[in-house]
């Protein structure tokens, strides 16, 4: 099977990386032959020998909210929040008389989104109408591409973090079937209490990229790894600000199960989706609930569920009484979308403003994620798993190149205190990067007396917890107010040392008979004594002068 | 899935595709199914018998052969699609709108009864996008 292929090359790829890293664990990791090695969790919970074998499929549709200032085919305004019906036009209003007229920003977005995607541009494609009857969608049908979207035929590679200290960077692929422009439909307000519903049209016609994504992802975390990936791709693009909790990226998940070798399971899709997090959990809660359902003997409906989070559980949305139709005709009010390849194709005399080039979006493309993290690996030497998490948290990466900017010290040395002591002290008080009580320069200074000599690195960590207590405290009055500058004070240091090896004199035999690992307890002791301001270099040089 | 009617009548030399129609003949499942789609109920005698005359009248494009030939679907494929520039032009008439509904409340207009009853909701198949609130 094409997908199982992909995963057993990027296996075959990774195990060069991997054993670069953990040499013990690359043996491990080549006996593993088409089983996923990040699925390996669900395979765990199984105690029934059969069913061990049973595996989930997953598939995505993606529609994302196209970041322009009107919508698709009005010069309405997009806004996620205004009065409602105030950012209604009279084609939203699907009033008679009005006609569409495609938003050029919105063809622009989805070629760039396709480019960044790899997609195969298709230079004409059409417009159609889908039928179906609903309050929120005053036509009664939705523009759309049923036959011929703007981008076919994509790929979308997406890395995650893995293994015991989530230090393996997993690197797959999902195949990206298209990527169409529609409309979006306005929003409904059901009042239980009064039996009615209430309308607000103000996202109706808003421009949406909806993307097909191939069920080449086996379990929850894949597809959120691989969303957050487009998440900041689009937010690089600038095609889609891609926040969940408003909407403006909306993800379905296609779910089934099977064995591998064996054809697709009935799939159920999971809806009401609205952040990464709730995405990966109902999705691993379906595959198992699935699991389950085949294991008794039972059939998997086709039916569609919603994720409710309180309970961590999928339910039944609606019953399906037979597949919709939705009886799809060409647009008869748009004729063919036409984009040119390059200015070379363009036929004469035309506007340029009424022409989409795509060589000159191609040209125009911004840093993608994938690009700018081996841009950092490049320039500051880092391990794959650092600048992963620096690109994958908002903020971060500039943060980090800010502190570059203000110290000496080598970014191997510096990144740690950026991916781990910001990163876990941001996350335990819930705050974003851009919320950081300690900015970029204030760590720069921390790190800088650090380097000069001033403090050893165990009364870093002390400051640095002291900063986060006491905000506005520079690191330099912290040391200066608790004296925890180093020592360096030969003399001091000799006297200290002195004690020391004369209140242990075990110790010291052992040193003097080869056991040198026991002059780090020594220098434990005189750490202790100073308070860990000790220089430890000069110290060790101590230690063995006196113990020789 | 998309509606396929299956019998038609046709004269001449066509693709082959010959039959007639029996309004007894239209299943009534379909019915149910074409009532449901447009919202428009046919299940009359009058009804029906429009039915097969539409299908009939369809049926004559099967008298021409066409094999090779790629459909016209827009009689504007030789146009170019005018592209709008992302400026805001219109929008902020909410009180305008609102004044054409025969029921609103609070700014929002208020769905036709029908459109919330349960039943309604159930039999109906919302499309991907469609996000319930």
């Amino acid at each position: 099977m094409a997908a199982s292929c992909v995963v057993a090359s990027e296996l075959l790829q990774n195990t060069k990386q991997i054993s670069m890293f953990f040499p013990k664990t690359s043996r491990f990791i080549r006996r593993i032959s088409t089983s996923n090695l990040q699925c390996d969790k669900q395979h765990q919970l199984k105690t029934n020998s059969a069913s061990q074998q049973l595996v989930g499929v997953v598939g995505l549709e993606i529609h994302a909210q196209i970041n322009s200032n009107t919508k698709l085919f009005s010069g309405s305004p997009v806004r996620f929040s205004a009065p409602p019906n105030s950012l209604v036009s009279f084609l939203d209003a699907s009033l008679p008389g009005t006609l569409p007229v495609l938003n050029r920003r919105c063809v622009e977005a989805a070629v760039m989104t396709g480019l960044a995607l790899n997609c195969t541009i298709n230079k004409k494609s059409l417009f159609d109408r889908k039928h179906y009857f609903y309050a929120d969608l005053p036509a009664g049908y939705q523009i759309t591409q049923q036959r011929r979207p703007i981008a076919v035929d994509g790929t979308l590679t997406y890395s995650f973090l893995s293994g015991k200290k989530r230090s393996q960077v997993i690197r797959k692929h999902v195949h990206v079937k298209q990527i169409q422009l529609e409309q979006d439909s306005g929003k409904s307000l059901h009042d239980d209490v009064r039996s009615q519903t209430l309308i607000d049209l103000n996202r109706a016609g808003v421009g949406l990229m909806e993307l097909v994504m191939e069920p080449d992802m086996n379990c929850g975390e894949e597809a959120a790894a691989a969303v957050r990936e487009l998440q900041l791709i689009l937010q690089a693009l600038g095609t889609c600000q891609g926040n969940m909790s408003e909407g403006q990226l909306r993800v379905d998940a296609n779910v089934s199960v099977h064995r591998p070798g064996e054809p697709l399971g009935i799939r159920t899709e999971v809806k009401n989706l609205n952040s990464i997090r709730y995405l990966a959990r109902a999705i691993d809660y379906e595959i198992q609930r699935q699991i389950g359902v085949v294991q008794r003997g039972e059939t998997v409906q086709n039916e569609t569920r919603a994720y409710d989070s309180k309970s961590g559980e999928t339910v039944p949305m609606r019953d399906k009484e037979g597949l919709q139709d939705y009886r799809f005709m060409p647009e008869p009010n748009l004729p063919p979308l036409i984009v040119y390849e390059d200015d070379a194709s363009l036929p004469s005399g035309i506007d340029p403003g009424q022409a989409v080039v795509v060589q000159e979006i191609k040209e125009g493309l911004p840093e993608l994620p994938s690009v700018r993290r081996e841009r950092l690996v490049q320039t500051y030497g880092l391990l794959p798993e650092h600048s992963f998490t620096l690109v994958n948290e908002d903020g971060l990466m500039e943060y980090f190149e800010e502190v570059m900017k203000g110290t000496r010290r080598e970014p191997r040395k510096v990144i740690g205190w950026v991916t781990n002591e910001l990163l876990g002290q941001l996350k335990q008080r819930d705050l974003s990067v851009s919320q950081s009580p300690i900015s970029p320069a204030a760590l720069a200074e921390l790190l800088e007396l650090q380097e000069t000599g001033h403090i050893s690195s165990s009364i870093a960590k002390q400051v640095y917890q002291e900063m986060w207590n006491s905000p506005g405290k520079t690191a330099a009055q912290t040391i200066q107010e608790q004296d925890l500058g180093l020592v360096s004070d030969v003399a001091q240091l000799h006297s200290i040392c002195q004690k020391v090896v004369d209140s242990h004199p075990d110790e010291v035999c052992a040193i003097r008979s080869g056991n040198t690992k026991v002059l780090n307890k020594l220098m434990g002791l005189v750490q202790k004594e100073t308070k860990g301001r000790a220089d430890p270099v000069l110290v060790m040089d101590i230690l063995k002068q006196k113990t020789s | 899935g998309s509606i396929f009617i299956p019998i038609l009548s046709c004269k001449g030399a066509g693709n082959g595709r010959c039959g007639t129609i029996d309004p007894a003949a239209v299943p009534a499942d379909l019915v149910d199914k074409l009532e449901r789609l447009a919202l428009v109920d046919f299940r009359t005698k009058q009804g029906l018998a429009c039915l097969e005359k539409a299908v009939r009248f369809a049926g004559q494009l099967h008298a021409v052969d066409t094999s090779g030939v790629e459909p016209m679907d827009s009689v504007l494929e030789d146009r170019a699609l005018h592209l709008r520039g992302d400026a805001v032009t219109e929008g902020d008439c909410a009180e305008e709108l609102l004044g054409l509904a025969e029921r609103t409340v609070e700014e929002y207009f208020v769905a036709p009864p029908g459109m919330a009853e349960a039943a309604f909701m159930s039999s109906h198949q919302l499309p991907e996008n469609h996000r319930e609130e």
